[in-house]
């Protein structure tokens, strides 16, 4: 049995954060990654961030995923375990992890005084005739194949989607060289940010708001999509398709709150459309209803990565500081991140937002 | 129109840019942002005071139009790239434009390439006067380019060789 005062699960940009934040009170951290890099998805963010100097606004994601990890390196207070997968918390608090160790496999078991979990979001995906077709991929996939592993997932693409992941990675993709023939959205109106739809629509991308896939076509792979424009039930209208000449299509319509720990552990749950499905209930520092349980990131509601870092930090300095560790700096730091929260959730964007969130205070 | 297709309308443009007076004055700044997302970067690059202090971090820019110098210092800092410069006073035919570019190949200084309007189609061709890419601008190249006169208000992208040889 491993004993820690806190272990995180989840190495993204929130529980990096967090286990920076935790450390600073002289608090035991353990950070949990089930992948071989800690920094979750910012590993694969090549485009500047936006939020303020505070949250690295207009630096790389990867290049923000770097300072993160080596900030995490130089603590003495942070044991960090990459390819370990957390795999369930028991009834008595121990948290299970499944280490993979070269070609084996060592199952951990860890008494945590308090637990931070940042297990991130899942991607949503959707139904249509010959969605199983090699070439047809989640976003994260994608993105995946062409900013870790180096690979174009093909010559020309249909993106399906219009948030910002949509629109980052359609411009990804052309900065790789791959074409993309459009971006779909059945809503009517652009989900993202206008800033980043126009700068795909003047390297001449089209944009078809309104419009929604119909089916894929293809003998062993996609050759052809339908698209066709949706009614104000969201339903295709007859006569209004349009055949796309594709061999990839990616779906990028939305996550959902990867929730299950917090079901596990018994924390108290709440379905908001606005944060993408189930989440815990918390308080303003993000505890759950189980007291010794955090919650930060796109497990506590799908955002973005900065809300994500900024969520972590004061999760991080809770946990450490209900545990008894005293930091000099407690009250005023948690106050600023609670006030830059609150400034990114401004704004006529952050109304939907916002609304989610005042639906899970307790 | 900008939030069903992504392209600012002639009215949105109108709204960003300055007086002809001040145009003709010399380099400023046209920032096309339009929708009030937490995002400040442009304010803490701006060291002329054009970029007015942000009340609250989701506040659109308010530029000061006679402060700003026309430095280029927040074309690179803009995560939308949103900000370009223009001088209008570069040449009684020509309009030098300073905009940011993120594609390879990067063109050549003195070719002429196709200059796109906000739609990405292409205009008239545009002379590449130079490409400014240092480690301040991380990688979001600035490209200065002369744009004859009549078109300048279009022009809003570039495209650099073969699109077939980006990769």
């Amino acid at each position: 049995m491993i004993h820690t005062d806190i272990l995180i699960i989840g190495g993204g940009p929130s529980g990096l954060c967090a286990a920076i934040a935790a450390a600073k009170s002289g608090a035991e951290v353990m950070l949990v990654e089930r992948s071989q890099y800690f920094g979750g998805q910012l590993v694969k963010q090549t485009h500047m961030f936006f939020g303020s100097e505070k949250q690295y606004a207009a630096t790389r994601g990867f290049d923000i995923g770097k300072k993160l990890v080596e900030e995490v390196k130089n603590s003495d207070n942070i044991k960090i375990f990459h390819s370990t997968t957390a795999l369930g918390i028991y009834e008595d608090g121990v948290v299970t992890l499944e280490q993979k160790f070269e070609s084996e496999e060592i199952y951990l078991k860890v008494q945590a005084k308090s637990l931070i979990v940042t297990t991130g979001a899942l991607e949503k995906s959707l139904p249509f005739p010959n969605n199983d077709l090699p070439g047809i991929y989640g976003a994260g996939a994608v993105q995946t194949l062409m900013n870790e592993y180096l690979v174009k997932p093909g010559k020309r693409v249909l993106m399906v989607g219009a948030g910002n992941i949509g629109l980052i990675i359609s411009y990804q993709l052309l900065q790789a060289g791959v074409e993309v023939a459009g971006i779909i959205d059945a809503s009517p109106r652009i989900g993202g940010y206008l800033v980043h739809a126009s700068k795909i629509r003047r390297s001449g991308v089209p944009i078809f708001t309104g419009y929604t896939i119909v089916k894929a076509e293809g003998t062993d792979h996609l050759e052809k999509a339908t698209i066709a424009k949706v009614d104000q039930h969201w339903k295709p209208i007859p006569g209004t398709e349009k055949e796309m000449n594709v061999d990839v299509m990616c779906i990028s319509v939305g996550l959902t709150p990867s929730s299950a720990f917090f079901w596990q552990g018994g924390c108290e749950m709440e379905y908001v459309r606005e944060l993408g499905g189930y989440v815990p209930k918390r308080n303003r520092y993000l505890r759950t209803t189980v007291g010794n349980i955090y919650v930060a990131g796109d497990s506590a509601g799908i955002e973005e990565a900065s809300s994500a870092m900024v969520e972590g930090s004061i999760a991080g300095l809770a946990a450490s500081h209900d545990l008894g560790f005293v930091y000099e700096g407690y009250n005023r730091e948690i106050e600023e991140l609670l006030q830059e929260l609150e400034g990114l959730r401004g704004g006529e964007k952050g109304i939907h937002i916002r609304r989610g969130y005042n639906k899970v205070g307790f | 129109m900008l939030k069903i297709s992504g392209v600012p309308s002639n009215k949105d443009i109108d709204q960003v840019f300055p007086s002809q007076e001040r145009l003709e004055k010399g380099p400023v700044v046209i920032v096309e942002c339009f929708e009030t997302i937490p995002c400040n970067p442009c304010y803490t690059a701006c060291h002329a005071g054009g970029i007015q202090a942000f009340k609250d971090i989701t506040d659109l820019p308010t530029i000061d139009f006679e402060k700003c110098n026309g430095c280029t210092m927040c074309i690179s800092s803009c995560p939308g790239l949103a900000i370009m410069v223009i001088d209008y006073s570069y040449h009684k035919d020509y309009v030098k434009m300073m905009i940011p570019y993120e594609f390879y190949p990067l063109p050549k200084e003195g070719e002429w390439i196709k200059g796109l309007d906000r739609r990405g189609a292409e205009v008239v061709k545009v002379k590449v006067l130079s490409v400014k890419n240092t480690k301040y601008q991380d990688k979001t190249q600035v490209i200065t380019i002369a744009v004859p006169k009549a078109h300048y208000k279009k022009i809003r992208n570039i495209e650099a060789g073969d699109s077939n040889a980006k990769s």
